[in-house]
């Protein structure tokens, strides 16, 4: 199961971290990806640690799956709303447990829900499409990557809040793997951008 | 009689008598038992001897007064917190006594189903009897002995954390897991000067990730995992029935272990005839939430076997012993050793 996120942290309408990892593993079995408020966002990973360490003190065979990660983190989200105190997040969690897939969402306000695949922010509009177009139930996993690094060529020509600059994560039963940032091939020697003044009236 | 002797020897006379006096006076103390209980001590052992005494003739007009708390059980027993010599809590030996007084209660296992079996105890014919076997949870279940109150109580508990757990992480909790805090509350109360023990035994049942299991929670704080196990009185001759058996229950099939349930019940009634209004069965399994039988379908069951006794009855009997977990917890060779020698005979189905 792959999931990707662009290296950035936003300052206001400044595009001012360009090396912020917003995607991190949670235990042995899920990973947390997350866009919006990069300070709540480490609350959350304070959260999840704690929940971490005290199901691993536990020491028995037991262990919490990408399903009650995601539940812990809706109550997480919901609680803090209905105090009007909300953790500014929109978060993705996606893990592979016992063979099961699981890929789930949590807004700021605690709406939750899981679907085959899932964006945060303009993902939402812009990737969400050309998903629901191209996943299928047997995708393999560099078949995957490629469809993700469409979605994120698209964002990143059309977000103005998108850097070149990502990083896939790989999810399996044995483990999660964050890639190294890497860049994707842009292209932008579109005729209409040589000369964008060409036609119009009063432009410099 | 003084005016008699000289002046010397009155000296020795009274010193003589003296002695004879306050020597006979402290036996009288202690050597022999007292005739009436004090009441100005009736809820509490007075301290010592010598406030006893001293109370004992002050207030009440006794000749003498004694500190009974050597004659009933110890001078270690009246608080959890006090040790004995030897390291022994006695308070919560005590209380591990309670659960041996309560009706039976027996539990085995599969690799994929747990059955629970405990026998009705009612007061009298007019009442109802007493729940012993209460639902935790959809994967979990559990029979008790002992004080039923204490025990509707711990169920409540139970009940609490796996509501809790359910709701946080939409998943159920881990039985071993509420095995130990049930287990952890139990300490609490064997380290608290105001609290006691709780008088019952659970025989916990449940399902998860990693497969079928029986538990039993001791008063004392420690539990431990079973393939199968019985608790309450007359519960040693359901022990033996197990013993002679456990090795077969992680494959037995469903219907299986509910047979060998409701016979190893059988055991601990002792001559009484079995129905299924005195005793009550409960099932978990793959697939299978916890739920009670109800008591037409535990009759059909005991009916099929009890007509398959009479066609057989000399091998049933010998048939009913079913191997405990207990075996390998305490002398596994020694109870090894004795399976294998059953096992040998002519018997199992």
């Amino acid at each position: 199961m792959p999931a990707a996120c662009l290296l950035t942290g936003s300052y206001g309408s400044t595009l001012r971290y360009k090396s912020v990892e917003r995607m991190k593993p949670i235990g042995k079995h899920s990973l947390l990806g997350a866009s919006g408020e990069i300070s709540d966002f480490q609350e959350i990973l304070k959260y999840l640690d704690e929940l971490i360490l005290y199901d691993n003190m536990w020491d028995d065979g037991n262990s919490l799956g990408p399903k009650e990660v995601h539940n812990y983190l809706t109550r997480v989200m919901y609680n803090r709303r209905n105090k009007f105190n909300p953790l500014w997040n929109s978060l993705v969690l996606g893990g592979v447990k016992k063979g099961e897939k699981y890929l789930g969402t949590v807004s700021m306000i605690g709406v939750n829900f899981e679907d085959n695949h899932v964006a945060t922010g303009f993902g939402n509009h812009l990737a969400r499409p050309i998903l629901r177009q191209e996943w299928h139930e047997n995708l393999s996993f560099e078949d995957g990557v490629k469809i993700l690094e469409k979605c994120m060529r698209v964002l990143l020509y059309r977000d103005r809040s998108a850097v070149n600059k990502l990083q896939i994560a790989k999810i399996t039963e044995e483990g999660v793997t964050i890639s190294q940032p890497y860049s994707l091939k842009t292209y932008w020697e579109f005729s209409a951008f040589e000369n964008p003044t060409q036609g119009a009236v009063g432009s410099w | 009689m003084a005016k008699l002797l000289g002046p010397l020897p009155n000296y020795t006379f009274l010193f003589l008598s003296f002695l004879l006096l306050v020597y006979s006076g402290t036996q009288m103390v202690e050597a022999q038992l007292c005739e009436r209980r004090s009441r100005a001590w009736a809820t509490n052992f007075c301290p010592g001897n010598l406030l006893c005494n001293r109370q004992c003739r002050n207030a009440e007009g006794a000749l003498s007064g004694a500190c009974l708390r050597e004659v009933l059980g110890n001078q270690y027993d009246t608080d959890v917190t006090t040790w004995s010599p030897a390291g022994r809590l006695f308070q919560v030996e005590y209380a591990m006594e309670a659960v041996k007084q309560g009706s039976a209660a027996i539990g085995l296992r599969s690799k994929t189903h747990v059955v629970l079996g405990c026998v009705n105890k009612a007061n009298s014919e007019l009442s109802s009897h007493q729940k012993k076997i209460f639902k935790v949870d959809d994967h979990i279940g559990v029979a008790i002995a002992g004080l039923t109150a204490d025990g509707r109580v711990l169920s409540r508990y139970m009940r609490n954390e796996c509501i809790n757990y359910s709701f946080t992480y939409e998943s159920p909790l881990p039985v071993g897991r509420l095995v130990v805090q049930l287990a952890d509350k139990a300490q609490v109360c064997t380290q608290r000067s105001w609290k006691r023990p709780y008088g019952v035994g659970l025989l916990v049942a449940g399902l998860d990730e990693s497969g079928a299991h029986l538990y039993y929670n001791c008063p004392s704080g420690n539990y431990f995992e079973y393939q199968a196990f019985a608790i309450g009185s007359r519960s040693q001759a359901a022990k033996t029935y197990l013993e002679r058996r456990f090795e077969n229950f992680t494959d037995s099939s469903r219907d299986d272990l509910v047979k060998d349930a409701i016979m190893a019940i059988r055991e601990t009634l002792q001559g009484e005839t079995l129905k299924s209004s005195i005793c009550t069965i409960a099932v978990v399994g793959a697939g299978e939430p916890f739920h009670v039988l109800d008591q037409g379908t535990v009759q059909q069951i005991i009916d099929t076997f009890e007509t398959a006794a009479e066609q057989e009855d000399p091998a049933t009997e010998p048939d009913a012993a079913t191997g405990q977990e207990a075996a390998a917890e305490q002398g596994t060779a020694a109870d090894h050793g004795g399976s294998t020698d059953e096992g040998a005979a002519p018997m199992d189905i």
